[in-house]
């Protein structure tokens, strides 16, 4: 294993550990709203003040904004106070949560007192803090990410592998089937299922609903990439010699042709983790997402429809970032598997 | 060569079909009754470009439906007597004058003589019977239709002479001036063949050809493209001149263009590709006055709208319907404490920071500060008070479980969900802080963007829903546009859809005060009389009163007369006056 390779992992890891202990990460409840900081920039640390330089950083809380401030003008509201200055603390008690999902407790990596804030990555429209809903929407949303993209990466290559080993009128049908569910109009098959469900799901099952329908929408292209490779693979010499000494479908299958589309797969997979979880944006438009208040990157990501979100408050973009990062890890792992 | 020489002269056609030659102003004939206009100066020439956020779907103004075709027909067409939308009074227009006999049922309009449709011909009573009988055919099915059938009776329009029209109303009606508004006068001989062939919904469609179509409006049709623009230039017949009786329109076109959403709007206004917007939210608005690079730009907050964005909860008649779970929970909202509660705890201020950035207003009716004729000042706007709230919920039997959440006298937790349209951000951003602000109450609420169609037919069909974010009015200050929302039989009465009477005490007055305002002609009394709805809707809370934007707009430094209204359309009612500043245009003839 090379270097690169253990960086990889360890970054992957690192991230995932991150997000799966988000709320021990997280300074700050991520539903909370402070209707008096909204859209603040992020928070500066500060090493050095008037008396010199300090090992442990500080941070300054805002100054109340000027009578007859637009709120959303930041620029002129957001001013530090620089007359108090509130330290960075360790292992603070704070709002409280559940670590994976079972032992309550309010302990929090870092943060510091009130009225000080540490926002390191500024805070949305209702003041609430853009850190802590990125990595509590991470968990949702990579987590949704690749539970959809298994789906259909597993409905995808059960039929694809049948439809290119058997071919004839098998592969007809099934790609027929796949064309069909290519062509299905489904913003009315959305809006079908949204009105057949009840108005309120619960987060847990709304999770299932996305990945559910994400995985049913998203499986007929890998269905016929996996289908074509099958076919070219199928009258290669070493299975038509497996098929001669009599090896039977399953083994010829799972011996032969499955190493030869799992890099494939794998490919594919690193690429429809990130386009899926951008998907859950689509489907929250439809009624069909995470709603508020919990957060998930598909969500945040979805104020930055509006242009003026887009243009005024650049530490919004966070969650692109972060699914940057996510899909250039996972397309690095595709890439690492395939090699060998 | 040959193909970059083609493209060239293709581009010059096509700048010159654009921006080519408008029509000069006719001069005033013998006898011509124009409307003169003492207080507007301008110059002519140039054209101004407005950004649509969809394309229009029909230039036909008896069926148009949606605003973004109004926007375009409203400059081609004219009416008999206009509200003013800075003054928001009637004036004349292609009625020069009228008279009213004493119990209001008949009213005598005088035409203005000798004035021509935008193809040259010339405008007499025939158009008004004959526009008026389309209106109200039932075959044609015009949105307007309703407007003028009172107490099932149609309006009679009987011609005197060549210039004067009488209308016997079936009974008296307030304000009924105002009716004439928005009805455009339509050319019978253009129209009446397609009328009497019964395919008048078809007629005057997007395809129709520029000289089919003429009106009374300053502007007349000169060219669409699908997919990108309508242009409209000049019309040279147009009714209305300046103090110097020159002829308006001073522009020679009006262009508009398709541009999508309201952030290519913004974006293209931005880039000073448009010179006209309104309808900014204060997002936009802010991020344009921020905007340094435009200094150029004239932006204007006009104050608050007349719009009334709300919480309504699902009071619907549910018999029959297999909504149990609905309407269990019905029992909650029909309590007025309960109501009264969510009332008390609802942070409005925040609405209008957080939503509106500063620029709105809170509402506790469905009046607001934005309609200065009709408020009623006296009702009180308490301040937000969870505490209050609590003492609501507790007098009318709810508690509080151990884990703080509210339960019924039943044991039953509170817990409901909203619903809202996904597209507008302002109402789900009013609903989070709804849902926060309601949290505080130990209640659970559910927060359901939903497509827009989708969201409508729950509340307008299905009944499927426990309470719904929307808004409502807008239209006109009067009182008479809310009669279907206050009436008990209206349309947009929505709380309660379908009663064939009104289920309690209140909505019976609330009933009768609405009837009684429609046929009382004196304004005080009338006022009176709406006062007191007000007050029964703001005590009795069939809609928890949220907040109104300002109305907002911008314009290119170039444009003069930009005087933006807060009644609809915002920039454009005084389309004949815009004009583009600059150097002085030289035309012949235009006296």
């Amino acid at each position: 294993m090379g270097i690169k390779t253990t960086i990889l992992l360890a970054a992957l890891a690192f991230t995932h550990l991150i997000l799966l202990f988000a709320g021990f990460f997280a300074p700050y409840d991520p539903t909370a709203q402070d209707r008096e900081l909204p859209y603040a920039p992020p928070t500066h640390l500060h090493c050095r003040n008037a008396s010199g330089f300090h090992l442990r950083p500080f941070v300054y809380a805002w100054t109340s904004p000027p009578a007859g401030a637009q709120p959303d003008d930041y620029q002129e509201n957001y001013r530090e106070d620089r007359s108090r200055e509130f330290p960075l603390q360790f292992c603070v008690r704070g709002a409280s949560y559940k670590v994976l999902g079972v032992f309550k407790t309010d302990v929090h990596l870092f943060g510091t007192t009130e009225p000080g804030k540490l926002s390191l990555l500024g805070t949305d429209s209702y003041g609430r803090d853009e850190f802590s809903r990125l990595l509590f929407g991470g968990q949702i949303s990579v987590a949704a990410g690749i539970a959809a993209t298994g789906i259909a990466l597993l409905i995808g290559s059960i039929f694809g592998l049948i439809a290119g080993y058997y071919g004839g009128w098998t592969d007809e049908s099934l790609m027929g089937v796949t064309e069909l569910f290519l062509s299905l109009p489904w913003l009315y098959f959305l809006l079908g299922v949204r009105a057949f469900l009840p108005l309120h799901l619960s987060t847990v099952r709304t999770f299932f609903l996305l990945t559910g329908v994400i995985g049913l929408i998203g499986w007929a292209r890998p269905a016929r990439l996996v289908r074509g490779l099958v076919l070219s693979s199928r009258h290669r010499n070493y299975v038509l010699s497996a098929r001669g000494f009599g090896g039977s479908d399953f083994y010829i299958v799972r011996r032969h042709i499955l190493p030869e589309v799992a890099g494939v797969l794998l490919t594919q997979a690193s690429l429809l983790i990130p386009r899926y979880i951008a998907a859950e944006v689509t489907l929250s438009f439809f009624g069909l997402g995470v709603n508020e208040p919990a957060p998930t990157w598909g969500n945040m990501l979805s104020t930055l429809q509006q242009y003026n979100v887009l243009v005024s408050y650049g530490w919004l973009l966070a969650p692109a970032a972060a699914l940057i990062v996510t899909s250039v890890l996972y397309s690095s792992l595709a890439d690492v598997i395939h090699r060998g | 060569m040959k193909l970059i020489a083609r493209l060239t002269l293709q581009v010059c056609l096509l700048a010159a079909a654009c921006f080519g030659a408008a029509p000069a102003p006719e001069a005033a004939q013998p006898g011509e009754e124009l409307a003169r206009m003492p207080d507007v100066s301008g110059r002519y020439g140039g054209h101004l470009t407005i950004g649509q956020r969809s394309e229009p779907k029909t230039l036909n103004p008896v069926t148009v439906t949606d605003a973004v075709s109004r926007e375009v027909i409203g400059r081609l067409m004219g009416d008999l007597i206009e509200i003013n939308r800075s003054s928001q009074q009637t004036e004349p227009a292609l009625a020069k004058s009228w008279k009213i006999s004493p119990d209001g049922r008949v009213f005598t309009l005088q035409l203005r003589k000798g004035i021509r449709f935008s193809d040259g011909q010339p405008f007499n009573a025939d158009d008004v019977v004959f526009s008026f009988n389309v209106y109200m055919d039932e075959a044609v099915d015009s949105p307007q239709r309703d407007l003028l059938i009172i107490n099932g009776k149609p309006i009679v329009v009987t011609k005197l002479d060549q210039y004067s029209v009488r209308f016997t109303l079936p009974r008296p009606y307030a304000a009924a001036e105002r009716l004439f508004d928005g009805l455009a006068m339509l050319p019978k001989h253009l129209l009446e063949k397609p009328y009497r062939e019964g395919h008048f919904a078809q007629a005057w469609s997007l395809n129709a050809q520029a000289n089919e179509i003429a009106g009374l409006g300053p502007f007349r049709l000169k060219q669409y493209v699908p997919g990108q623009r309508i242009v409209v230039e000049r019309n040279p017949y147009y009714w209305k001149v300046d103090h110097e009786n020159q002829r308006l329109p001073y522009l020679d076109e009006l262009v508009f263009l398709f541009v999508g959403t309201e952030d290519a709007q913004v974006m293209r206004f931005e880039a000073g590709e448009t010179d006209i917007i309104s309808r900014l939210s204060s997002e936009n608005y802010n991020l344009l006055s921020r905007e340094k690079s435009r200094a150029g730009s004239q932006l204007a907050d006009m104050g608050p709208s007349l719009e009334y964005n709300f919480l309504l909860f699902n009071l619907n008649d549910l018999s029959g319907k297999k909504l149990e779970v609905v309407s269990g929970k019905q029992a909650w909202f029909r309590d007025l404490k309960f109501r009264q509660a969510i009332s008390a705890a609802v942070d409005r201020d925040s609405i209008v920071r957080l939503v509106y950035g500063t620029r709105g207003a809170a509402l506790w009716g469905n009046v607001g500060p934005g309609n200065k004729l009709w408020i009623n000042q006296a009702i009180p706007h308490p301040s937000r008070s969870v505490e209050t709230a609590r003492q609501l919920l507790k007098s009318a039997g709810y508690s509080w479980n151990s884990a703080g959440q509210l339960v019924d006298s039943g044991g039953h937790s509170v817990e409901f969900s909203i619903i809202t349209s996904s597209s507008n951000s302002q109402r789900v951003k009013m609903a989070t802080l709804l849902q926060d602000d309601l949290s505080h109450l130990g209640m659970q609420v559910h927060l359901v963007p939903l497509e827009f169609r989708a969201m409508i037919d729950r509340i307008f069909q299905s009944f499927d829903y426990d309470a719904a974010i929307m808004g409502l009015g807008g239209g006109d200050a009067d009182p008479n546009p809310e009669m279907n929302v206050w009436s008990a039989t209206g349309t947009s009465h929505l709380w309660h859809l379908g009663e064939t009477q009104p289920a309690t005490a209140w909505e019976r007055e609330l009933d009768q005060l609405m009837q009684q305002q429609m046929v009382t002609l004196d304004y005080a009394k009338r006022k009176q009389l709406y006062d007191r709805a007000q007050q029964l809707i703001a005590e009795n809370l069939p809609f928890i009163f949220l907040g109104t934007p300002n109305i907002l707009a911008g314009a290119n430094a170039r444009v003069g007369n930009f005087h933006p209204a807060i009644l609809d359309p915002y920039t454009l009612w005084n389309a004949d006056e815009l004009y583009v500043r600059g150097p002085a245009i030289e035309r012949a003839g235009i006296r």
